[in-house]
């Protein structure tokens, strides 16, 4: 059964908005699901919506169900306990997301006491040793502050704390942005060991759909708010149907492929703004490959077979 | 002829030797592609090659006369930079004509002031010109933010432009549509450019050669074909294998992180995290590892490392 479950979801914020417009995923224990788009496109958004993070003036449509319960609809304790422990995220931007001002060890150990108030302090510091040694820290950095540690060192305390309190679903938003492709590649590979070791269930999100590409079970492209395409993740990078999933994966070339050399490819235009939508498929005033009825309709998501599904008219066809 | 080269450079702030003895060229019309993770000191070769900070020895070359630190103004008329995020290299509170007139004014180019800014906005793809003049940074996108940078750069017609991770900030989509901008500057105008970066993808799809930097030091450096497709530094190696990618060979990731600049070992000063040698070499090899100061990388167009390994 699935941990997460979007059914149908839709977020509006103030002043009609609509950055999130019907999207269903769904990810199961030990499985890892990837959400790739741009800014703008509502992948965080999403993110926002699983643990009720959104800002009271938004609104929001369909169902968020983890566990098979539906987060917007539980009661406000029920929420705290669920925040945390059942689902935790790995917020954007590590370098920025802890307080400056306390150690990493008390940082760790805030969400452990505020969930399990019986635990001894003694017993959240040993907790505090053990996680920051899944996260590949030595123990004793629990006493160190913020600025006493890389860029790096930073997003493995982010997912130490995210693991804090044993959650089965994390969600990571961008874990890797602005870190250096060596370190990158150290905590995609710590990511995907946690996946393994604790069968945690876990959403990755990231504009790099070749990071996707490598460490996910299955990717979603989104684009203006819906999902564009889904399916196993290599397939998706390596042979998209939808055009926007395909010069994304385009977006960061292959090292040694020469129809890259001297060729980046990229789309003309930019990302529309949410509230500014085209009419038909948002796609379309970008897509090389658009004709007259791209702009007439919205097309829905297509089942283009082999547990794919796409979103464009010429999906069917053979890339 | 080089239109900018670094000779015997090194950089140091305090004891951290940021720079420790860099030969590069970049030739007239070169795209050259300075590679490493934050702290190999590549950041601080190109500010030494743009006059930002003074090498403690060795020297800057421009159009093959040695930099005069005395005259820096006019040689930045000739070398200019782009620099990473275009919304904090903007003044929110400046539009985009100001942002690019500022270079004329500051450097009293004669001409029509608006027909400059107007070119250069063209050259950086913002057309029509006239239509960007009045629009504060805020209501452009971040690629047209990036294209106001370079445009800013261009209309100085320089010679060279230094270009700092010209794409990390921008959206994936965008990305391919700035470097394809930088590679027609090359083409139209002749322009050189140095990109600074940590991204190989973006070395393959642009640059003529690429410089491999390390703690200080080029590890390896050659046409960017040859270099990314066979490299023979083990730290080219490592850092190819993570590029992430499908199908490819098991990642070689290596552990820690880049070392301290203050505390480079002797011998190799990639030993300590080079997976040969913690694999295990020959004692003879192994000792050269360990004691063998290897020479500063020359700047040729031949392909180069730093190893003493086969």
């Amino acid at each position: 059964m699935s941990l997460l479950e979007l059914r149908d979801l839709s977020v509006t914020y103030a002043g009609d908005v609509p950055a999130v417009r019907g999207v269903s995923l769904s990810v199961a224990p030990g499985e890892v699901l990837g959400v790739a788009g741009e800014s703008g496109c509502g992948k965080s958004t999403i993110t926002n919506a699983v643990l009720r993070l959104l800002p009271k003036s938004a609104t929001v449509g369909g169902s968020v169900l983890l566990d098979g319960e539906d987060v917007h609809g539980m009661s406000f304790g029920r929420l705290r306990a669920v925040r945390w422990a059942t689902a935790s995220i790995v917020f954007q931007g590590a370098l920025h997301s802890l307080n400056a001002v306390r150690t990493i060890g008390r940082q760790i150990a805030e969400p452990i006491l505020l969930h399990e108030p019986k635990t001894s302090r003694k017993a959240a510091d040993l907790r505090v040793g053990e996680l920051l040694e899944q996260v590949g820290l030595p123990a004793r950095r629990a006493r160190d502050y913020p600025h006493q540690l890389s860029g790096g060192q930073r997003q493995r305390v982010m997912i130490a704390l995210a693991l804090a309190c044993r959650p089965r679903l994390v969600i990571a938003d961008e874990p890797t942005t602005a870190l250096d492709v060596m370190v990158q590649a150290q905590v995609l590979q710590l990511l995907s060991g946690l996946v393994k070791d604790l069968g945690l269930a876990l959403v990755l999100i990231s504009h790099d759909l070749s990071v996707l590409g490598t460490t996910c079970d299955r990717v979603a492209v989104m684009y203006a708010g819906k999902v564009v395409e889904e399916g196993p993740a290599s397939v998706v990078f390596d042979d998209s149907r939808h055009p926007y999933s395909g010069a994304l994966a385009g977006a960061f070339p292959r090292v040694g492929d020469p129809r890259f050399r001297y060729a980046p490819a990229g789309l003309a235009g930019d990302p529309p703004y949410p509230g500014d939508l085209p009419a038909g498929c948002p796609f379309h005033p970008r897509c090389p490959v658009a004709f007259d009825r791209c702009s007439e309709a919205e097309v829905e998501l297509l089942d283009v077979g082999a547990g794919r599904r796409a979103a464009c008219l010429r999906a069917g066809e053979a890339s | 002829m080089s239109a900018l080269a670094a000779r015997g450079v090194h950089v140091r702030f305090g004891a951290a030797r940021a720079v420790d003895g860099v030969d590069l060229e970049i030739g007239s019309g070169e795209i050259v592609a300075l590679v490493g993770e934050s702290g190999c000191g590549k950041s601080s070769l190109a500010r030494a090659l743009l006059g930002l900070v003074r090498p403690v020895r060795g020297t800057v070359e421009c159009a093959d006369r040695p930099l005069d630190y005395r005259r820096l103004k006019e040689f930045r008329r000739h070398v200019q930079l782009v620099l990473q995020d275009p919304s904090g290299s903007l003044n929110p509170r400046h539009t985009v004509y100001e942002a690019v007139a500022e270079g004329l004014r500051i450097h009293k180019v004669p001409g029509d002031e608006r027909e400059l800014v107007a070119a250069a906005l063209s050259k950086a793809g913002l057309r029509p010109p006239e239509r960007f003049f009045l629009r504060y940074p805020h209501e452009l996108s971040g690629g047209q933010r990036q294209r106001v940078v370079i445009a800013g750069a261009l209309v100085l017609e320089p010679d060279v432009l230094v270009a700092d991770e010209p794409v990390s900030s921008l959206d994936a989509s965008v990305r391919g549509e700035i470097l394809a901008l930088l590679l027609r500057l090359r083409t139209e105008l002749g322009l050189s450019l140095l990109v600074v970066t940590h991204d190989l993808g973006l070395a393959w799809n642009i640059a003529d050669r690429v410089a491999v930097m390390y703690l200080g030091r080029i590890v390896e450096t050659g046409d960017t074909a040859r270099v990314l497709t066979s490299p023979r530094h083990p730290y080219t190696k490592a850092l190819l294998s993570v590029v992430p990618e499908i199908a490819r060979q098991d990642p070689i990731v290596l552990k820690g992180e880049a070392p301290d600049p203050s505390r480079i070992p002797a011998g190799c000063r990639f030993r300590p995290r080079c997976p040969a040698y913690a694999a295990g070499l020959p004692a003879e090899l192994a000792e050269r590892c360990e004691k063998e100061t290897l020479p500063v990388l020359p700047a040729d167009r031949g392909h180069h490392a730093a190893c003493v390994l086969p």
